[in-house]
């Protein structure tokens, strides 16, 4: 999947299950506190992702994530780890 | 006080359902399809609270936090308490709740689906516990008092009145919010619909329930959310509050006898303590909230127990106001405090609609058949449960 089509997707689950602003979300943002995350929401997090790329992320893997594009690459890399592991 | 039922989503609508017999039942086509014997139910609109709170504020709301919601958010408002107040004074929350069906369910068909714990959500489990009302309600108004939630079947709303007014005359607090709610869905009542409970007249719903009617035959499900803002005297004094009126006697008994089938014995007791707390003569009351939810013999221990206290020629009127409402189980003894209140306010006896053969042994008592304009100064309202849990309160007017 190209990197334009995540971004796409993760954005329309992040407006419509996070109710973020669609003008909130830029690249440099940082994605925590545009969000207001708290412990809870890493749960949703990780729940949506799983529905909407068929891989399930954990607690760890949101650690050095600060932007929405580290959050963009941290999907990007593990879709392609998931797609390449489900292909052999 | 705050409502959110089937006869109005708020004070002002419920009270016109009151004052015109205006009936709140109608059906609900999934039972039927479920293997339900009856589809008769309280119709209410679903609360949409995307506007009035943040996704995670709501993320833990089955329906019934909805409903109470709803009627707690109206009920601040009109007892004039704002978010500074809310901010600076230490109240309590005790609400009555005994199931979350939907939620439960819903959670656990996710599991099933998707075979991993860590994917069913962070919602799940504050909609499923049977406190979810208190712990929602406590983190949205940012409750700091007294909080849990009071489990005691269809007496659970009177309970947490009755309770409320305890912890304030203790001394404990000032200030509790009160109230009870019930979920109305089609996987909430399937077990009690089993038990041939529910009436089967669904030829014309807005008739089929009809408490203390030879033609009874059985309760209509309902539900919503009510909610009554309880405080000491002095915090009301000092706040500069309208006092609408004040709780005079909390009574209670316990059956001890079967889980499902009633007793005259058990109400009757609580009826009298009620009487004793208040220190009232059964004279003195003048309209009776019975909790007569049109099963045969449920209504007919009521209207015993009732007549063995208050029969005879000053037999104050008598009204089941789930004539209109169907039972509002879990939130009933609260929801039916919200309406004799309203006809406290208004000065009228809201009917028992659909009484038109009255029972021999609910003949002794002075049944408001259709809506009377008559001064309420003080009522009392009935309220019972499975497992013969009772509850009676009295509430008179401020003057």
């Amino acid at each position: 999947m190209e990197k334009v089509k995540i971004i796409e997707i993760t954005n329309r689950f992040l407006i419509d299950e996070f109710e973020v602003e669609p003008d909130e979300i830029i690249l440099e943002n940082n994605f925590h506190k545009t969000l207001d995350l708290d412990s809870l929401d890493y749960v949703d997090l990780v729940v949506v992702i799983q529905s909407n790329f068929g891989f399930k992320l954990t607690a760890d893997d949101f650690k050095g994530v600060d932007t929405f594009n580290e959050f963009y690459n941290m999907i990007e890399t593990h879709l392609h780890k998931f797609t390449k592991e489900n292909a052999s | 006080m705050g409502i959110y039922s089937c006869l109005g989503s708020n004070l002002a609508e419920v009270k016109n359902s009151l004052y015109t017999g205006k009936s709140g039942i109608g059906i609900d086509p999934i039972r039927t399809e479920m293997g339900y014997s009856s589809a008769l139910t309280g119709i209410l609109p679903e609360p949409n609270l995307k506007k009035l709170l943040k996704r995670r504020m709501r993320i833990g709301m089955g329906q019934e936090s909805r409903y109470a919601y709803m009627a707690t958010a109206e009920a601040l408002k009109v007892a004039g308490i704002d978010d500074a107040f809310l901010d600076n004074n230490i109240i309590g929350l005790l609400y009555g709740n005994d199931s979350t069906a939907q939620s439960v369910i819903e959670g656990i068909d996710k599991l099933r689906a998707v075979k991993d714990t860590a994917l069913v959500g962070s919602g799940s489990i504050f909609k499923s516990m049977n406190s979810t009302i208190t712990m929602n309600l406590s983190t949205i108004f940012r409750l700091k008092g007294i909080n849990f939630t009071i489990s005691a079947a269809c007496a659970s709303g009177s309970h947490s009145i009755g309770l409320g007014y305890m912890f304030i005359k203790q001394g404990l607090q000032s200030m509790v919010v009160c109230g009870g709610a019930q979920e109305v869905n089609a996987q909430a009542m399937g077990s009690f619909d089993g038990l041939g409970a529910f009436s089967l007249q669904m030829d014309d719903p807005t008739k089929a329930s009809k408490p203390f009617d030879v033609n009874r035959d059985g309760l209509v499900p309902s539900g919503g959310g009510a909610t009554i803002i309880l405080e000491s005297y002095e915090s009301a004094v000092a706040r500069g509050a309208t006092i609408l009126a004040e709780v005079i006697g909390y009574g209670f008994s316990s059956n001890g006898l079967h889980i499902s089938q009633p007793s005259v014995e058990g109400p009757a007791r609580s009826l009298k303590m009620a009487l004793d707390q208040a220190n009232v003569a059964a004279s003195e009351i003048d309209y009776i909230n019975a909790h007569a939810t049109s099963t045969p013999l449920g209504d007919k221990h009521e209207a015993m127990a009732i007549g063995s206290i208050f029969g005879g020629d000053n037999c104050p009127y008598v009204s089941s106001t789930k004539s209109m409402t169907g039972h509002e189980c879990w939130m009933a003894g609260a929801s039916e405090i919200v309406y004799s209140l309203l006809m406290m306010q208004d000065s009228f006896i809201a009917p028992n609609i659909n009484l038109e053969n009255v029972a021999e042994e609910a003949k002794p008592l002075n049944l408001a058949k259709t809506t009377i304009d008559h001064k309420i100064d003080t009522f009392l309202s009935n309220s019972f449960g499975f497992g013969g849990t009772n509850s009676s309160l009295i509430v008179r007017k401020f003057k």
